[in-house]
């Protein structure tokens, strides 16, 4: 439910850019804006250390909007996920880095 | 003050409560004992003893034995109120001091302080810590003044047992017999004293006896010490609310599926494609930007101004419509309901009734030169608005009016040419053909928002080279195009087709003279032309058509035949002005001329011989006393026809009911001066519509601008109750 590592060993791409980007979120703008922040935040704390990552980003969004919330941090894998409407973040960062966050209890 | 003797000792057990004791000691004292209480102090508790003694006065004593029944009530009150006033005397301490009054009324200021003034404050102490003596700074400045310890006693406690002894009673006794016994002795001291007062006070006792019931019915058993004067008790139970569960069941949150893939590619596209979307978005903005929006919100603004216009005109008809229906409520009502009641006393006559004038700015100075029903829209007709004077040839206009709204045209086209004639598409009403007065002929689209025609030909292809008279739309060819026929006073019958973007013309007839060619000058011979002014197409046949000409013959063409006419029929002496096929019967038709004449002819189909066309005769003429202008074949009737003539009347025939007669005549014209120029029926409801025109009128101060009018009429005899007659008729000033 937290952190998933799936691909270590991904190519090093050419590391253009690394600001985030938000690939898909219904969320509203504040939520978003927060929760892109702290994804930020659990990234660059825990570079090396994808399953740390998620689970800051789990506990604290769990803190701030309630529970069950759903993190996956990795390189690569895949997802279908069922989320509640208005409760998705799917964002890059740094370049190699998916973050897929959303809530559902 | 006279005092009876020690009356009873009431002895108070210090476990009865003490607020209660003086309570009853208070009641003692207004029924009249004298009390007098002292503090004992004995043994560990405090014993208070209370001496009772009953109060009597001396007279009151002696009286009581002779009023027994009065003295009850007065006891306590009035006589004894006497006694204490009479006792009242001052009793001095022996060693007070007699002090003046000045030295009374002086004032002697004390303050009040904390500090026990009894305190030592000087003690003196050995500190051993010290080895020498010193002062203690701390002195005790409590006094006790009046200390009362507690006065009760648990039974079981050894005092109790001790008193219990004293008072002879049994151990086992609980608490309360102990109290109600206490309790009882001033009811039973009362009883003596009622005893030794005699009898004589009843009521007193009586008194004492109301005021015991409360402890007595106390003393059974409730264990409660309860205020044996004033004391009830109650009890309820409130209702409790009983509890219910309810439950519901809520929507459960909305929620989504969503569902993508990771890769390291995919990362890298997507970031490299959101770069991308910023450098544009920079770059438009950097450069050229600031034009291209400053550009695009004039655009916008000019659009949506535009849009607004719009959308206020589409409200601004309905309430300009809504504003003439109101104004025009009355002739409105005459359009729908009139019934002229003469009707019933003249069975060969009718009359016009006067509806509405349409007139319009712009066409002041033009005459109507054609008019025509919008075969969809039944309230809905167009004008075209021209001159027939040589000397006077200026713009022309287009004019679509509708019933609906007199004051002012619902659409306009203004052209360089006078318009001398119009036709409106039977199968798209949109579509309006015109011939010019310069020759040309053109078609208006009224659904494009365009000022001028849709096509128009030129001197190149195909435009006439006189005046076109007549214009008239036909079925759409093989090919699904429009066409239409136009005649002229070149003698051209021309067949125009729109294709695509185009007009093509064809040359139908050239019309001759009979004459052939005539002498030139110099000895040329020169081909005459006859000149057409009036062409209408067979209802049935499509080939067949007539055609009016200026030489008041009416050729029976056909399209399948250039340059030779079925049949020729010298009609008039003068111009035909109308040819027109009887709406109903085939072979029927009806030309008018300025030879003051209106023929009703029959088109025998055989093919008679060109050279003897004067034989011929027609079924019907009638003189109408001018110019003929117009003539119409109503739409309802086979036998109904009107015309208008240049004298402004407009006369209504039925033939069915009056073959010489008109059923009416009715002067439109305003002004002698005017002629009427066209009459048309509405295709639906009895009405006509008449133009007319007054160029010749010469009176410059007119204010009245071209008008028109409409008719009522009534054929009594057509089968047709009613007709209105709309009449148009233009005046120039």
């Amino acid at each position: 439910m937290e952190g998933q590592e799936e691909k270590k060993d991904a190519p090093e791409a050419k590391r253009v850019h690394t600001y985030p980007l938000i690939r898909h979120s219904d969320m509203n703008d504040e939520m978003r804006t927060e929760a892109m922040e702290l994804c930020v935040t659990a990234c660059e704390k825990f570079v090396n250390n994808n399953e740390n990552a998620a689970k800051m980003i789990k506990d604290t969004m769990d803190k701030k909007f309630g529970a069950s919330w759903h993190v996956v941090v990795g390189e690569g894998y895949g997802f279908e996920i069922t989320h509640e409407v208005k409760n998705l973040l799917y964002m890059f960062f740094g370049g190699n880095m998916a973050i897929c966050l959303w809530k559902c209890s | 003050m006279a005092t009876l003797g020690l009356g009873n000792t009431f002895n108070l057990l210090a476990s009865s409560h003490p607020a209660r004791k003086l309570s009853e000691l208070v009641a003692l004292m207004r029924m009249g004992w004298c009390v007098c209480a002292e503090l004992v102090g004995q043994l560990m508790g405090q014993r208070l003893r209370l001496h009772l003694f009953h109060r009597v006065p001396e007279r009151q004593r002696r009286m009581t034995r002779t009023r027994q029944e009065d003295d009850a009530t007065d006891v306590g009150e009035g006589t004894d109120a006497d006694d204490w006033t009479q006792t009242k005397t001052l009793i001095k301490p022996d060693d007070q001091l007699d002090l003046t009054e000045a030295e009374l009324k002086e004032e002697f200021t004390r303050i009040l302080t904390a500090n026990n003034p009894h305190a030592p404050q000087n003690i003196v102490r050995y500190s051993f810590k010290e080895r020498q003596f010193k002062q203690t700074s701390s002195v005790d400045q409590l006094a006790v003044h009046f200390a009362l310890d507690g006065n009760m006693l648990h039974k079981d406690s050894d005092e109790a047992r001790r008193q219990r002894t004293r008072l002879g009673l049994p151990d086992s006794v609980s608490s309360e017999h102990v109290v109600s016994e206490g309790e009882e002795k001033p009811a039973a001291a009362e009883g003596e004293e009622g005893v030794e007062r005699g009898e004589g006070a009843p009521t007193e006792s009586g008194e004492g006896e109301a005021v015991t019931p409360v402890p007595a019915e106390a003393h059974g058993k409730e264990k409660k010490l309860t205020n044996q004067f004033n004391f009830s008790e109650r009890a309820s139970q409130t209702y409790n609310n009983p509890y219910r569960e309810r439950g519901t069941a809520t929507e459960p949150p909305p929620r989504a599926t969503f569902s993508s893939n990771v890769t390291q590619w995919e990362i890298y596209d997507a970031y490299q494609e959101d770069f991308e979307k910023q450098e544009k978005t920079k770059e438009k903005k950097v450069i050229p930007g600031r034009r291209d929006e400053k550009s695009k919100k004039k655009h916008a603004i000019s659009e949506t101004s535009g849009d607004d216009l719009s959308r206020v005109s589409s409200a601004a008809k309905i309430m300009e419509r809504m504003v003439n229906q109101n104004t025009f409520d009355d002739i409105a009502q005459d359009f729908k309901y009139f019934e002229d009641t003469s009707d019933d006393y003249r069975d060969q006559e009718g009359t016009l009734l006067p509806l509405w004038k349409f007139s319009f700015e712009k066409a002041k100075k033009l005459a109507v030169t054609s008019l025509c029903w919008n075969p969809k829209y039944r309230d809905l007709f167009a004008a075209s608005y021209g001159s027939y004077e040589f000397m006077k040839q200026g713009n022309g206009l287009i004019v679509f009016y509708t019933l609906k709204n007199p004051s002012f045209p619902e659409n306009t086209y203004e052209t360089d040419s006078g318009v001398m004639c119009l036709d409106i598409h039977p199968d798209h009403p949109y579509q309006v053909a015109a011939g010019f007065y310069d020759g040309s002929v053109a078609v208006f689209n009224i659904v494009e928002k365009k000022d001028g025609p849709v096509h128009r030909c030129t001197a190149k292809n195909g435009k006439h080279t006189d005046p076109v008279w007549q214009v008239r739309w036909q079925k759409d060819d093989a090919d699904n195009n429009m066409n239409f026929f136009s005649i002229s006073s070149d003698g051209r019958i021309v067949h125009w087709t729109i294709v695509k973007n185009e007009m093509i013309f064809q040359n139908v007839i050239q019309l001759s003279l009979s004459e052939g060619l005539a002498d030139g000058p110099d000895g040329i011979k020169i081909p005459t032309t006859g000149s057409g002014t009036a062409i209408d197409f067979h209802r049935q046949k499509d080939y067949l058509f007539l055609v009016g000409t200026e030489e008041g013959k009416v050729h029976v063409c056909s399209k399948a035949y250039i340059s030779h006419f079925i049949d020729t029929i010298d009609s008039h002496n003068m111009a035909i002005y109308k040819v027109a096929w009887n709406c109903y019967h085939p072979k029927i038709f009806i030309t008018c001329s300025a030879d003051w004449t209106v023929k009703i002819w029959e088109n025998s189909g055989k093919t008679s011989d060109i050279s003897e066309p004067t034989t011929r005769k027609p079924l019907f003429s009638f003189d109408l006393n001018n110019s003929v202008g117009d003539v119409a074949w109503a739409p309802y009737s086979s036998t109904v026809f009107a015309a208008a003539t240049s004298d402004g009347k407009v006369y209504v025939y039925d033939l069915n009911a009056n073959k010489y007669e008109p059923l009416c005549e009715q002067m439109v014209a305003q002004k002698k001066k005017t002629k009427l120029t066209h009459i048309e029926f509405n295709p639906t409801y009895p009405i006509i519509i008449v133009g007319d025109d007054s160029t010749l009128a010469d009176d410059t101060n007119d204010p009245e601008c071209p008008v028109p009018e409409t008719v009522g009429d009534t054929p009594a005899q057509s089968g047709i109750t009613q007709q209105h007659t709309a009449h148009l008729h233009s005046e120039q000033i």
